[in-house]
Protein backbone atom coordinates (compact mmCIF):
# COMPACT_ATOMS: atom_id res chain seq x y z
CA UNK A 1 0.00 0.00 0.00
CA UNK A 2 2.76 2.42 0.69
CA UNK A 3 4.75 1.68 -2.65
CA UNK A 4 3.41 4.24 -5.39
CA UNK A 5 5.06 3.13 -8.58
CA UNK A 6 4.83 5.55 -11.18
CA UNK A 7 2.19 4.75 -13.98
CA UNK A 8 1.88 6.63 -17.33
CA UNK A 9 -1.63 6.10 -17.25
CA UNK A 10 -2.47 8.30 -14.02
CA UNK A 11 -4.39 11.19 -15.25
CA UNK A 12 -3.38 13.80 -12.48
CA UNK A 13 0.44 14.01 -12.56
CA UNK A 14 1.67 14.47 -16.46
CA UNK A 15 5.28 14.32 -15.21
CA UNK A 16 6.90 14.20 -18.85
CA UNK A 17 10.12 16.01 -19.23
CA UNK A 18 9.21 17.43 -22.32
CA UNK A 19 5.61 18.94 -20.82
CA UNK A 20 8.09 20.68 -17.64
CA UNK A 21 10.20 21.75 -19.82
CA UNK A 22 7.94 24.25 -21.94
CA UNK A 23 7.08 26.02 -19.12
CA UNK A 24 10.31 25.46 -17.33
CA UNK A 25 11.77 27.53 -20.57
CA UNK A 26 9.39 29.56 -20.48
CA UNK A 27 10.42 31.20 -16.49
CA UNK A 28 13.42 30.80 -17.77
CA UNK A 29 13.25 33.21 -20.48
CA UNK A 30 11.00 35.21 -18.20
CA UNK A 31 13.55 35.53 -15.79
CA UNK A 32 16.78 36.17 -17.81
CA UNK A 33 14.57 38.94 -19.35
CA UNK A 34 14.14 40.44 -16.06
CA UNK A 35 17.04 40.36 -14.78
CA UNK A 36 18.26 42.37 -18.29
CA UNK A 37 15.46 45.10 -18.24
CA UNK A 38 15.97 46.23 -15.41
CA UNK A 39 19.29 47.72 -15.85
CA UNK A 40 17.90 48.73 -19.39
CA UNK A 41 15.41 50.93 -17.54
CA UNK A 42 18.49 52.46 -15.49
CA UNK A 43 18.74 54.29 -18.33
CA UNK A 44 22.01 56.20 -19.06
CA UNK A 45 23.62 57.57 -16.12
CA UNK A 46 25.34 60.59 -16.06
CA UNK A 47 28.71 58.75 -16.30
CA UNK A 48 28.22 58.43 -19.91
CA UNK A 49 26.22 60.70 -20.71
CA UNK A 50 29.66 63.26 -19.79
CA UNK A 51 31.66 60.86 -21.51
CA UNK A 52 30.17 61.10 -25.53
CA UNK A 53 29.97 64.89 -24.58
CA UNK A 54 33.14 65.32 -24.07
CA UNK A 55 33.71 63.91 -27.16
CA UNK A 56 32.68 66.50 -28.72
CA UNK A 57 36.19 68.37 -28.50
CA UNK A 58 38.05 67.54 -31.71
CA UNK A 59 41.53 66.35 -30.87
CA UNK A 60 41.14 62.32 -30.74
CA UNK A 61 40.50 62.34 -34.35
CA UNK A 62 42.59 64.25 -36.65
CA UNK A 63 39.56 66.46 -36.77
CA UNK A 64 37.24 66.11 -39.76
CA UNK A 65 34.33 67.80 -38.38
CA UNK A 66 36.00 70.77 -36.61
CA UNK A 67 33.25 73.40 -36.71
CA UNK A 68 34.02 76.87 -35.98
CA UNK A 69 35.11 76.99 -32.30
CA UNK A 70 38.11 75.05 -32.09
CA UNK A 71 40.27 75.43 -29.11
CA UNK A 72 39.17 78.54 -27.94
CA UNK A 73 39.56 79.65 -24.44
CA UNK B 1 33.61 57.13 -40.36
CA UNK B 2 33.43 60.19 -38.62
CA UNK B 3 31.96 60.36 -35.93
CA UNK B 4 28.76 62.50 -35.97
CA UNK B 5 25.90 63.78 -33.82
CA UNK B 6 24.06 61.45 -34.85
CA UNK B 7 26.49 58.43 -34.71
CA UNK B 8 27.06 59.60 -30.35
CA UNK B 9 23.08 59.81 -30.22
CA UNK B 10 23.10 55.98 -31.69
CA UNK B 11 26.21 55.00 -28.77
CA UNK B 12 24.39 56.76 -25.71
CA UNK B 13 20.83 55.01 -27.32
CA UNK B 14 23.03 51.58 -27.09
CA UNK B 15 24.34 52.27 -23.30
CA UNK B 16 21.13 50.72 -21.30
CA UNK B 17 21.78 47.85 -23.06
CA UNK B 18 25.49 47.41 -23.17
CA UNK B 19 25.36 47.95 -19.13
CA UNK B 20 22.54 45.40 -18.95
CA UNK B 21 25.06 42.87 -21.07
CA UNK B 22 28.10 44.11 -19.24
CA UNK B 23 25.95 43.04 -15.87
CA UNK B 24 25.26 39.69 -16.69
CA UNK B 25 28.36 38.79 -17.90
CA UNK B 26 30.11 39.87 -14.91
CA UNK B 27 27.69 39.98 -12.35
CA UNK B 28 29.58 42.73 -10.77
CA UNK B 29 27.86 46.66 -11.29
CA UNK B 30 30.73 48.76 -10.77
CA UNK B 31 33.25 46.28 -13.60
CA UNK B 32 30.21 46.42 -16.11
CA UNK B 33 30.50 50.23 -15.75
CA UNK B 34 33.91 50.53 -16.29
CA UNK B 35 33.89 47.66 -19.34
CA UNK B 36 30.80 49.76 -20.71
CA UNK B 37 33.18 52.80 -20.80
CA UNK B 38 35.95 51.35 -22.21
CA UNK B 39 33.96 50.21 -25.14
CA UNK B 40 32.69 53.40 -25.68
CA UNK B 41 36.27 54.63 -25.90
CA UNK B 42 37.62 51.77 -27.97
CA UNK B 43 34.54 52.34 -30.24
CA UNK B 44 35.32 55.87 -30.27
CA UNK B 45 39.20 55.32 -31.42
CA UNK B 46 38.10 52.63 -33.84
CA UNK B 47 35.52 54.59 -35.51
CA UNK B 48 36.61 54.43 -38.91
CA UNK B 49 36.30 50.44 -38.81
CA UNK B 50 32.42 51.18 -38.37
CA UNK B 51 30.76 50.36 -41.61
CA UNK B 52 28.08 53.55 -41.66
CA UNK B 53 24.29 51.60 -41.81
CA UNK B 54 25.89 48.37 -40.44
CA UNK B 55 23.94 47.16 -37.41
CA UNK B 56 25.74 49.75 -34.39
CA UNK B 57 24.80 47.70 -31.38
CA UNK B 58 25.94 44.61 -32.45
CA UNK B 59 29.24 46.47 -33.08
CA UNK B 60 29.61 48.02 -29.99
CA UNK B 61 28.35 44.52 -28.01
CA UNK B 62 30.79 42.40 -30.11
CA UNK B 63 33.79 45.06 -28.84
CA UNK B 64 32.64 44.54 -24.79
CA UNK B 65 32.68 41.33 -25.36
CA UNK B 66 35.64 41.14 -26.45
CA UNK B 67 36.89 42.87 -24.23
CA UNK B 68 35.26 40.94 -21.35
CA UNK B 69 37.06 38.26 -22.69
CA UNK B 70 40.47 39.53 -22.63
CA UNK B 71 39.69 40.98 -19.40
CA UNK B 72 38.61 37.56 -17.75
CA UNK B 73 41.85 35.80 -18.86
CA UNK B 74 43.63 37.89 -16.49
CA UNK B 75 41.58 38.41 -13.44
CA UNK B 76 39.19 35.25 -13.84
CA UNK B 77 36.37 35.22 -12.60
CA UNK B 78 35.75 34.85 -8.52
CA UNK B 79 33.95 31.95 -8.93
CA UNK B 80 34.19 30.44 -5.36
CA UNK B 81 33.36 33.62 -4.24
CA UNK B 82 29.92 33.32 -6.39
CA UNK B 83 29.38 29.92 -5.11
CA UNK B 84 30.09 31.16 -1.55
CA UNK B 85 27.17 33.58 -2.06
CA UNK B 86 25.25 31.14 -3.31
CA UNK B 87 25.42 28.23 -0.87
CA UNK B 88 24.48 30.73 1.60
CA UNK B 89 21.47 32.28 -0.09
CA UNK B 90 20.15 28.32 -0.07
CA UNK B 91 20.55 28.87 3.74
CA UNK B 92 18.82 31.36 3.90
CA UNK B 93 15.20 30.26 3.06
CA UNK B 94 12.85 32.70 4.48
CA UNK B 95 10.25 35.13 3.41
CA UNK B 96 12.19 37.32 0.58
CA UNK B 97 11.34 34.71 -2.44
CA UNK B 98 11.76 36.86 -5.02
CA UNK B 99 14.96 37.84 -4.22
CA UNK B 100 15.86 34.76 -2.81
CA UNK B 101 14.64 33.43 -6.54
CA UNK B 102 16.35 36.56 -8.25
CA UNK B 103 19.83 35.30 -6.38
CA UNK B 104 19.19 31.89 -7.51
CA UNK B 105 18.96 32.49 -11.11
CA UNK B 106 21.93 34.90 -10.84
CA UNK B 107 23.80 31.91 -9.40
CA UNK B 108 22.74 29.31 -12.02
CA UNK B 109 23.95 31.80 -14.94
CA UNK B 110 27.08 32.27 -13.47
CA UNK B 111 27.47 29.11 -13.07
CA UNK B 112 27.10 28.06 -17.25
CA UNK B 113 29.94 28.04 -19.01
CA UNK B 114 31.19 31.80 -20.54
CA UNK B 115 30.33 30.62 -24.03
CA UNK B 116 26.95 29.55 -23.21
CA UNK B 117 25.95 32.18 -21.14
CA UNK B 118 27.09 34.91 -23.68
CA UNK B 119 24.80 33.21 -26.07
CA UNK B 120 22.13 33.14 -23.67
CA UNK B 121 22.30 35.90 -23.43
CA UNK B 122 22.45 37.59 -25.94
CA UNK B 123 19.62 35.78 -28.06
CA UNK B 124 17.64 35.38 -25.14
CA UNK B 125 17.40 38.79 -23.23
CA UNK B 126 19.15 41.23 -25.91
CA UNK B 127 16.89 39.97 -28.80
CA UNK B 128 19.66 39.69 -31.04
CA UNK B 129 19.11 37.08 -33.86
CA UNK B 130 20.97 34.15 -33.99
CA UNK B 131 22.76 35.78 -36.83
CA UNK B 132 23.97 38.81 -35.21
CA UNK B 133 24.81 36.85 -31.93
CA UNK B 134 27.16 34.29 -34.00
CA UNK B 135 28.63 37.69 -35.45
CA UNK B 136 29.23 39.54 -31.97
CA UNK B 137 30.87 36.23 -30.68
CA UNK B 138 32.80 35.13 -34.30
CA UNK B 139 31.22 32.12 -34.43
CA UNK B 140 28.45 29.96 -36.68
CA UNK B 141 25.34 29.84 -36.41
CA UNK B 142 24.59 26.64 -35.34
CA UNK B 143 27.48 27.10 -32.74
CA UNK B 144 25.01 29.99 -31.21
CA UNK B 145 22.14 27.46 -31.25
CA UNK B 146 23.79 24.83 -29.86
CA UNK B 147 24.99 26.90 -27.13
CA UNK B 148 22.00 28.45 -25.89
CA UNK B 149 20.28 24.95 -26.04
CA UNK B 150 22.62 23.92 -23.43
CA UNK B 151 22.55 26.91 -21.65
CA UNK B 152 18.53 26.61 -20.98
CA UNK B 153 18.69 23.23 -20.61
CA UNK B 154 21.45 23.12 -18.24
CA UNK B 155 20.11 26.42 -16.14
CA UNK B 156 16.51 24.07 -15.81
CA UNK B 157 18.53 21.44 -14.62
CA UNK B 158 20.20 23.88 -11.80
CA UNK B 159 16.92 25.56 -10.88
CA UNK B 160 14.05 23.24 -11.69
CA UNK B 161 15.05 19.77 -12.29
CA UNK B 162 17.73 18.84 -9.38
CA UNK B 163 16.43 21.84 -7.37
CA UNK B 164 12.68 21.11 -7.27
CA UNK B 165 12.52 17.92 -5.16
CA UNK B 166 16.03 18.02 -3.31
CA UNK B 167 15.59 21.21 -1.48
CA UNK B 168 13.24 23.75 0.10
CA UNK B 169 11.10 23.62 3.63
CA UNK B 170 9.27 21.06 2.63
CA UNK B 171 12.32 18.67 2.44
CA UNK B 172 13.90 20.24 5.23
CA UNK B 173 10.67 18.81 6.74
CA UNK B 174 10.75 15.35 5.81
CA UNK B 175 14.63 15.11 6.80
CA UNK B 176 13.85 16.00 10.27
CA UNK B 177 10.94 13.39 10.93
CA UNK B 178 12.51 10.95 8.73
CA UNK B 179 15.63 11.33 11.45
CA UNK B 180 13.12 10.62 14.08
CA UNK B 181 12.14 7.72 13.04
Amino acid sequence: MKEVKPQASQPGAPRKQGGLNAEIQARIGHQLRAMYDDVVRQGVPDRFADLIRKLDEPGGQGGGDTEKNSGRD
Amino acid sequence: MPLTNQLRDDMLASVPSLRAFAISLSGNGDRADDLVQETLLRAIANIDSFQPGSNLPAWLFTILRNLFRSDYRKRRREVEDSEGNYAKTLKTQPSQSAHLEFEEFRAALDKLPQDQREALILVGASGFSYEDAAAICGCAVGTIKSRVNRARSKLSALLYVDGAEDFGPDNTVRAVIGGNG
